[in-house]
């Protein structure tokens, strides 16, 4: 079966469509961008070698000031969603049964299947100074005139909690859903308390699930880009808009692709300083989610 | 000679790098025979049935069915069908669709397999389970429909890879004699790997028994039983007493074995001539242990020696003792008489034994 | 631990309500007739959907061509996004479970790489990189490569980036746990590799193959980060949306998004019905 002189030729063939996948959309696509963000303009379609791109990014306070924004802000995203995913994980690991269990999660996958777009324009209908909670407020007498919920770092937040939700209950509960009942049992049996129980032995038990969670939930954070701009609409200030309107709008591509670079730096590091923090693998880690 | 084998293999070794998983095994199975390789896991039987099966290459050596050299040929093309270990039933087919898929890979209209394989179920006991589901069938059902999904290309040679190996105790007892008649019924070749000796016992006409890669001894089951070659073959089949020792004197067939504690059995060299002083290693079966309470009903016995029983494995037809002998190391097991004063012993109880010097095998360690 | 106190429950009940709250609103206000998608509720009507616009001055969704045009753009990035993620999917997982090789741990590594970079990240590297080879390309072949620059192709391609290791997972944990000796079972009994390949194998990674294809879809249909960076002047449904959001939109957005989540709804209960009865 081995051996074949035709094998080397049929392996050649596999690797194939592996090989230009990663190597024409995701290797060389860096290398370029990577390239791009040492680039400095200095006539028209004339470029050197240069780090001007990121001395920019250091000198302009909007620029630092944004990135450093989105990266406390994605931190604050990813605790606040571990800590209303959590109950909500554990419910449904260990406390629904059978058909209970696979609604509610299938319940809770569902509004994650609609695109991130539709999910936005529900908070805005909502939040909104014309929306419905600001509308039923005034119908009902609680206050005297309209408010506006939307464009505020408030808004920002619950939107991307919002988003990750999902992405941290689903590798909380299959991480919770291992842990034997017995061992809990054997932890109240041995005296310990409602409390006692949850931190030495729950807790533990859900790091893997919980470094999974948080590690997703903070790329697609960072990574975030309608949800900002909508829901903070000027106040938004994310690190991606920066980085499209360099793109797009004002059409420096070597200052973009710097910014870009040091977006990929900083999802990275915190994914890194997670793994290494907790001792454990992106490979274990990904299969957790 | 040529028309009396289907399968020969001729100086068959297969390497895995330095590693010989079957080094120089030659041997021929006949029409119709029931064919037993015989050996403890890892000992290379399966890599020798996957090379007759054509899924490995050996290294040198011939592997030829019906005189037809195999090497070269891949699996898809050679006369020989396997039952695996796993049965390996096509669980996205009906059983119909399984029996019928060699039929149809060998470009049988679809009527006619569908024909033939129901005329297969038929015979193996499967009547009307054609559009049933292969997960829908129990232990012993899922079995027939593997052989039958082999015997319906009417295959030379049947390989059959540990296929009782899955199935609970009573089943494997009961799929044993129905493996044997169904073998007799078609009157295929049946070549069957296993680790367990009792499956090779119950149904083989010859048995080859193997260990690290090398055939020890091929024969009858009556053979093996009762006249091992090898130390190997007379531990690996059937229960057995084992001593080492040294050979104390020896003519004439005649041979006596020291044991470390200077106790003397008396044997018989079975055709190996040893040399005094030698390392020895001396075999008794428990059933050649005569049991008594006083010694003197062992008088014409040349072996007699005197225990205390330790313990009683009751097994019903298959207990035994195991009794601490003064001289002997490690306890000596016996068959539990099942009738008689001795049916009752205890624990703790006395007794003597004996046993002939033919039932000692002595081989040189 | 297994008796629920009643505020833990309260709070369950909480979070499926906030949980479903916007998609709500959004759905009801699709009824709204209104030409803004706020209350108060001016009573029922299915305008947003096949009005033809002497209502409110817009046509509704199922008439406008501005959104049935950006819908087809949609399927005509997730088709081929989709079928591409199934056959690529299917031999990346047929490397990463089957072959041998040199730096194949190096290779699975890079394979789950792309889950780690930032949508807009892939989006810009690869707009950048294919302008470099486009530009280059053009100046020595002296033609337009249209296809390299922002547009629909381009968002196929960036999708994809991401997208195939999705299907990749899907189809490698499938074939994982394949048992082999079903093929060799096969094999011995007369079948040549290409039959082996079309009875067995593929029905059994079916399942997985029209999960693949199914999570592909409705990850291209929603995809916006990449594909933003990505898009020339046909606009997939995302990016109309975004662009409708941002300056104001009337409840036809609303209608859309019910269609949206109608046709999600429909995928998710296919797959859940194939995955239930394939098992």
């Amino acid at each position: 079966m081995s051996a074949k002189p035709d094998t080397r030729l049929t392996l050649f063939l596999l690797l194939a469509p592996a090989v230009l996948w990663l190597g024409l959309l995701i290797v060389l696509p860096h290398v370029e961008i990577l390239i791009l963000s040492f680039s400095e303009r200095v006539a028209p379609r004339v470029y050197v070698f240069g780090f001007g791109n990121y001395l920019e990014f250091f000198t302009e306070p909007l620029y630092w000031r944004t990135f450093a924004r989105t990266a406390i802000m994605s931190i604050l995203v990813t605790v606040l969603t571990l800590v209303l995913a959590f109950p909500i994980a554990l419910y449904i690991a260990r406390v629904a049964q059978g058909r209970l269990r696979a609604m509610l999660l299938l319940l809770c996958l569902l509004p994650f299947w609609v695109s991130e777009l539709v999910r936005t324009l529900g908070w805005m209908m909502l939040l909104r100074e014309t929306g419905v909670i600001s509308y039923v407020l005034q119908a009902t007498g609680l206050t005297g005139q309209r408010i506006e919920f939307l464009y505020n770092d408030g808004a920002v937040i619950l939107g991307l909690v919002y988003g990750g939700l999902l992405f941290m209950i689903v590798p909380l509960a299959n991480a919770l859903e291992s842990l034997e009942p017995a061992v809990v049992e054997a932890g109240f049996d041995l005296g310990g308390s409602r409390w006692t129980v949850l931190r030495r032995i729950v807790v533990p038990h859900a790091m893997p699930g919980i470094v999974a969670g948080s590690i997703i939930v903070f790329m697609l954070t960072v990574g975030n880009f309608a949800t900002p701009v909508l829901l903070g609409g000027k106040n938004g200030l994310w690190f991606t808009e920066q980085i499209y309107a360099q793109f797009i709008t004002r059409f420096n591509w070597p200052q973009g692709a710097a910014f870009g670079m040091l977006l990929l730096l900083l999802s990275s590091a915190i994914v890194w300083a997670g793994l290494r923090l907790t001792g454990q693998s992106l490979g274990t880690t990904l299969k957790q989610a | 000679m040529a028309q009396s084998t289907d399968l020969d293999l001729v100086s068959v070794v297969k390497r895995f790098g330095a590693h010989a998983a079957v080094n120089d095994v030659s041997f021929s199975v006949a029409p119709g025979e029931f064919f037993s390789i015989l050996g403890p896991s890892g000992c290379g039987k399966t890599t020798l049935m996957r090379m007759i099966a054509g899924f490995e290459n050996p290294t040198s050596g011939d592997i030829r069915i019906r005189d037809k050299s195999m090497i070269g040929v891949p699996a898809n093309k050679r006369p020989v069908n396997m039952v695996f270990q796993s049965l390996a039933l096509f669980p996205m087919m009906s059983v119909g669709e399984n029996v019928a898929y060699g039929l149809t890979c060998r470009g049988v209209s679809r009527a006619e397999a569908e024909e033939r394989a129901n005329r297969m179920l038929e015979r193996v006991g499967l009547k009307g389970f054609g559009e049933r589901h292969v997960t829908a069938l129990s232990g012993g059902q899922r079995q027939r429909v593997a052989i039958a999904r082999c015997l319906v290309l009417e295959p030379t040679l049947v390989l059959l890879d540990e296929p009782l190996g899955a199935l609970d105790l009573k089943l494997r007892e009961h799929m044993k004699i129905e493996l044997k008649q169904l073998q007799a019924t078609f009157n295929t070749t049946f070549a069957y790997i296993t680790h367990d000796q009792s499956e090779a016992l119950v149904m083989s006409d010859r048995i080859a028994v193997m260990n690290q890669g090398g055939f020890e001894q091929v024969g009858s089951p009556r053979e093996l039983y009762h006249h091992p070659a090898t130390p190997f073959v007379a531990s690996f089949v059937g229960e057995t007493n084992r001593w080492q020792g040294d050979v104390a004197a020896a003519s004439n067939g005649a041979i006596s074995v020291r044991l470390p504690s200077g106790a003397v059995i008396q044997g018989r060299d079975h055709g190996q001539s040893q040399v005094v002083g030698k390392t020895a290693l001396a075999f008794v079966r428990p059933e050649a242990i005569a049991l008594a309470q006083e010694t003197s009903a062992l008088s014409g016995l040349p072996n007699r020696f005197e225990g205390r029983v330790s313990a009683v494995l009751f097994d019903g037809a298959n207990s035994s003792l195991l009794i601490d002998t003064v001289g002997f190391d490690e306890p000596v097991r016996a068959v539990l008489p099942q009738a008689g004063q001795l049916a009752g012993i205890q624990v703790g109880e006395a007794i003597h034994m004996g046993w002939s010097a033919d039932a000692v095998k002595v081989f040189s360690a | 631990m297994n008796r629920p106190s009643v505020a833990w429950k309260l709070y369950i009940a909480a979070f499926y309500i906030f949980l479903f709250a916007p998609l709500l609103v959004v759905a009801i206000f699709a009824f709204n007739a209104s030409p803004f998608p706020s209350p108060p509720w001016k009573g029922f009507t299915l305008e947003w959907f096949i009005g033809s616009g002497d209502a409110f001055g817009k046509p509704g969704v199922l008439v406008d061509p501005i959104w049935l045009d950006t819908i087809a753009n949609s399927f005509k990035v997730a088709v081929p996004v989709a079928l591409l993620a199934i056959v690529v999917g299917t031999v990346n997982a047929w490397v990463l479970e089957r072959a041998e090789f040199p730096g194949k741990t190096l290779l699975s590594m890079m394979m789950l790489w792309p889950l780690v970079i930032p949508g807009v990240v892939l989006g810009i590297s690869i707009l950048a990189f294919f302008s470099r080879v486009a530009n280059g390309l053009e100046e020595w072949l002296q033609t337009d490569l249209d296809f390299l620059r922002p547009g629909l192709p381009l968002v196929i391609l960036g999708q994809l980036s991401f997208i195939l290791t999705i299907a990749t997972l899907i189809i490698a944990a499938r074939l994982r746990k394949f048992d082999r000796s079903l093929e060799e079972a096969a094999f011995d009994l007369g079948a040549s590799r290409a039959r082996v390949l079309r009875t067995i194998t593929l029905p059994f990674l079916r399942p997985a193959l029209i999960g693949a294809g199914l999570v592909a879809l409705l990850m291209s249909f929603e995809n916006f980060n990449t594909t933003l960076m990505l898009v020339g002047s046909e606009a997939p449904l995302p990016i109309t949306m975004y662009g409708q959001m941002r300056e104001g939109a009337t409840p036809a957005i609303n209608a859309v998004s019910l269609l949206l989540m109608l046709g999600v709804g429909g995928i998710v209960g296919i797959f859940a019905l194939t995955s239930k009865t394939e098992r």
